[in-house]
């Protein structure tokens, strides 16, 4: 009942005013849209970067480095292991690349339920052979199916069917910046050599384009069990497991646990790629101090549009007060009317918002380096339009506050002496 | 002795502003019920002023105010607000309507804040009082449709429609003509005889004055008779 009589008076008051009213809603409208549509798209982008990399990157990669052994024989003698110990020209011991008892780790890891997928995966050093020329490059043998499940492996491979890399023998995937070197077409045999100085022959199935092109000028796919034969290795051979996690955010923390439970060498995305979430964040960041600056002003909008109504309708507030409101009942009247705007303009900015979105997603964005990106990308996180509707809420509430509050100081006594 | 619906003791009032000047001495004012009452004086002598301290809305004076034997210092301007809507009506010079809202709506606003009664029965209430001075068919034009002699009865019947214990005026007639005057000063003298209300009027129109039941008459801040 009360809410009902300070609804209806902010009501007639608002509508007194209306055109300035609907200046002051199409102000939230506008920077809500705007914030809507920014957050949306650059959002979008940022997927679209971040995705170019990590949905290719495993979460947790287990592998061996290379690398000197930690320990030296001289630190586990009992004599020496209290004096400091200088060694130099350190080699690194010959350690083998393989992963020895994958299939035991395999299991294991497919036991853990924080894992979505594991992959395997073999790298090897080649040269593509061009004539008498030879190119380096790498070349992956992967689990066809798994790395399409967990990696998309499909959304890559630009000409060709992927699953012909399982189906056909001794085929190729080539990057392709490689096969432009090569000027090889799909169907065409292509000849390698190993690091080991074998050659084989391999049919191209498919290109491959990742759309970072020091990539596609380097690396290659084929089959596992291609790479065993290329390596002359047995079929248990592989040196990678990649890992998917079902959340991402654990991976640091299950790097370090496989590391040690595996004795075998870690890393976890957020390690391998930390300059592309440090890019996502600035960018995530830019956008909303943007959208903020935005509704800000639109929050002055507010400001002065309700300081000029107090100034016009004193008399009304005056006698409002002189037959018993108070002044928090003036003071809830002003802030109705300013949330009124606020709300009124903001659901209209989330939908203006979400039609600017939609509009931007169907705008044509052809680039050679991202295959399977035919339009600009968007991001229609429900998490911005809460956000806005959050901030044209609160700012609208701030504008209303200092004009609400004198207005609810006003003296009815000074303005119905003065006339 | 009949108890006073309105009373104040040794009420001293200063301004400040430009110098520190007195503007109402020990002034003692008491108000039974269905009184009619006029207050007048020169321009200046507090009469207004004096006016607005027992109306509650000033509340920066010495002495005591009592609305209906309670005492008015001390209390939160919410409960000052409270008292004006129930126990207080206004007339006041200029109208004060609010031109957005209808006339039976600008009656019915004071009663709607005060909810002890359903919108309906606020409704009736304002209904009752537009027929008493006169005006029932105008309910629902908007004030700005009205003449000045009519915008003051609307300001009048708001002023009743909480059926306070007194109706305070400043100067009601002050900008009508004497046709108007008359017919608002015949409205409260009719409310005073036929339905008890109490009233107190400042004025400075001596003819109207004379025709109240009392004269409270001021000059420089004192009552003088």
């Amino acid at each position: 009942m009360k809410f009902k009589l300070i609804a209806s008076v902010s009501k007639s008051l608002l509508l007194a005013r209306w055109k300035q009213t609907l200046v002051a809603a199409i102000g939230v409208t506008f920077s809500i849209t705007m914030f809507i549509g920014l957050l949306s798209f650059m959002s979008g982008l940022n997927d679209l970067l971040d995705g170019l990399v990590v949905n290719r990157t495993p979460h947790i990669r287990l592998y061996n480095e290379i690398l000197p052994s930690k320990i030296q024989p001289i630190d586990k003698s009992a004599d020496y292991n209290t004096s400091y110990n200088f060694i130099r020209s350190i080699k690194p011991k010959n350690k083998l690349l393989e992963i020895y008892n994958n299939a035991a780790v395999i299991k294991t890891l497919q036991s853990d339920n924080r894992v979505l997928g594991i992959a395997p995966k073999i790298i090897a050093q080649v040269f593509y052979n061009v004539g008498t020329i030879d190119l380096t490059g790498i070349i992956n043998g992967i689990d066809v199916e798994e790395e399409n499940r967990l990696f998309l492996f499909k959304d890559y491979v630009v000409e060709g069917n992927y699953i012909d890399l399982k189906n056909t023998t001794n085929s190729i995937v080539l990057g392709k910046g490689v096969a432009e070197k090569m000027l090889t077409n799909i169907g065409d045999i292509i000849q390698i050599t190993t690091s080991k100085g074998e050659r084989l022959q391999l049919k191209v199935v498919g290109f491959f384009q990742s759309g970072l092109q020091d990539i596609d000028k380097v690396q290659s796919y084929t089959s596992i069990a291609t790479a065993q034969k290329l390596l002359g290795e047995s079929n248990s051979y592989i040196t990678d497991i990649q890992v998917k996690l079902k959340d991402i955010a654990l991976a640091p923390a299950l790097a370090k646990e496989y590391a040690a439970l595996f004795e075998l060498d870690a890393i976890d995305i957020q390690t391998a790629n930390s300059q592309f979430e440090t890019g996502s964040s600035v960018r995530t960041l830019i956008s909303y101090a943007v959208g903020i600056t935005l509704l800000i002003v639109a929050g002055f909008g507010i400001y002065n549009i309700l300081n000029m109504m107090i100034y016009e309708k004193m008399d009304s507030i005056a006698i409002l007060k002189a037959t018993g409101f108070s002044g928090a009942d003036v003071n809830k009247i002003f802030i109705t009317i300013a949330l009124s705007i606020g709300i009124f303009g903001g659901l209209l900015g989330l939908l203006f918002g979400f039609g600017l979105s939609a509009l931007i997603d169907q705008i044509p964005f052809n680039t050679a380096a991202l295959p399977t990106v035919k339009t600009y990308p968007i991001n229609y996180n429900p998490k911005f339009y809460m956000v806005g509707g959050i901030f044209s809420i609160i700012t609208t509430y701030f504008a209303g506050y200092l004009p609400s509050r004198k207005a609810s100081k006003i003296d009815p006594v000074i303005i119905i002496r003065g006339k | 002795m009949e108890k006073s619906i309105l009373e104040c003791i040794k009420i001293n009032k200063y301004f400040y502003d430009p110098v520190k000047i007195q503007v109402l001495k020990e002034v003692d004012i008491s108000i039974k019920k269905s009184e009619f009452v006029s207050i007048t004086g020169k321009s200046g002598c507090g009469k207004s002023t004096l006016l607005y301290i027992l109306s509650t809305m000033d509340t920066d004076y010495e002495g005591k105010l009592l609305i209906d034997g309670i005492e008015m210092r001390g209390k939160k301007e919410n409960e000052l607000a409270r008292v004006r809507n129930e126990k207080i009506g206004f007339v006041f010079q200029f109208h004060y309507l609010l031109n957005e809202f209808s006339v039976i709506r600008n009656v019915m606003l004071p009663g709607l804040k005060l909810a002890k009664l359903s919108e309906k029965e606020v409704e009736a209430h304002a209904y009752e009082k537009l027929k008493i001075l006169g005006i029932e068919n105008e309910a629902l034009k908007k004030p700005n449709q009205l003449s000045g002699g009519q915008k003051q009865r609307v300001a009048i019947a708001r002023a009743l429609i909480n059926n306070p214990i007194i109706i305070m005026g400043d100067e009601p007639t002050g900008n009508l003509d004497k046709k108007n005057s008359e017919i608002v000063f015949n409205i409260f003298k009719e409310l005073a005889e036929v339905y008890n209300q109490s009233l107190l009027i400042v004025t400075h129109d001596n003819e109207f004055a004379a025709r109240t039941h009392r004269i409270i008459e001021m000059e420089d801040g004192r009552v003088i008779r």
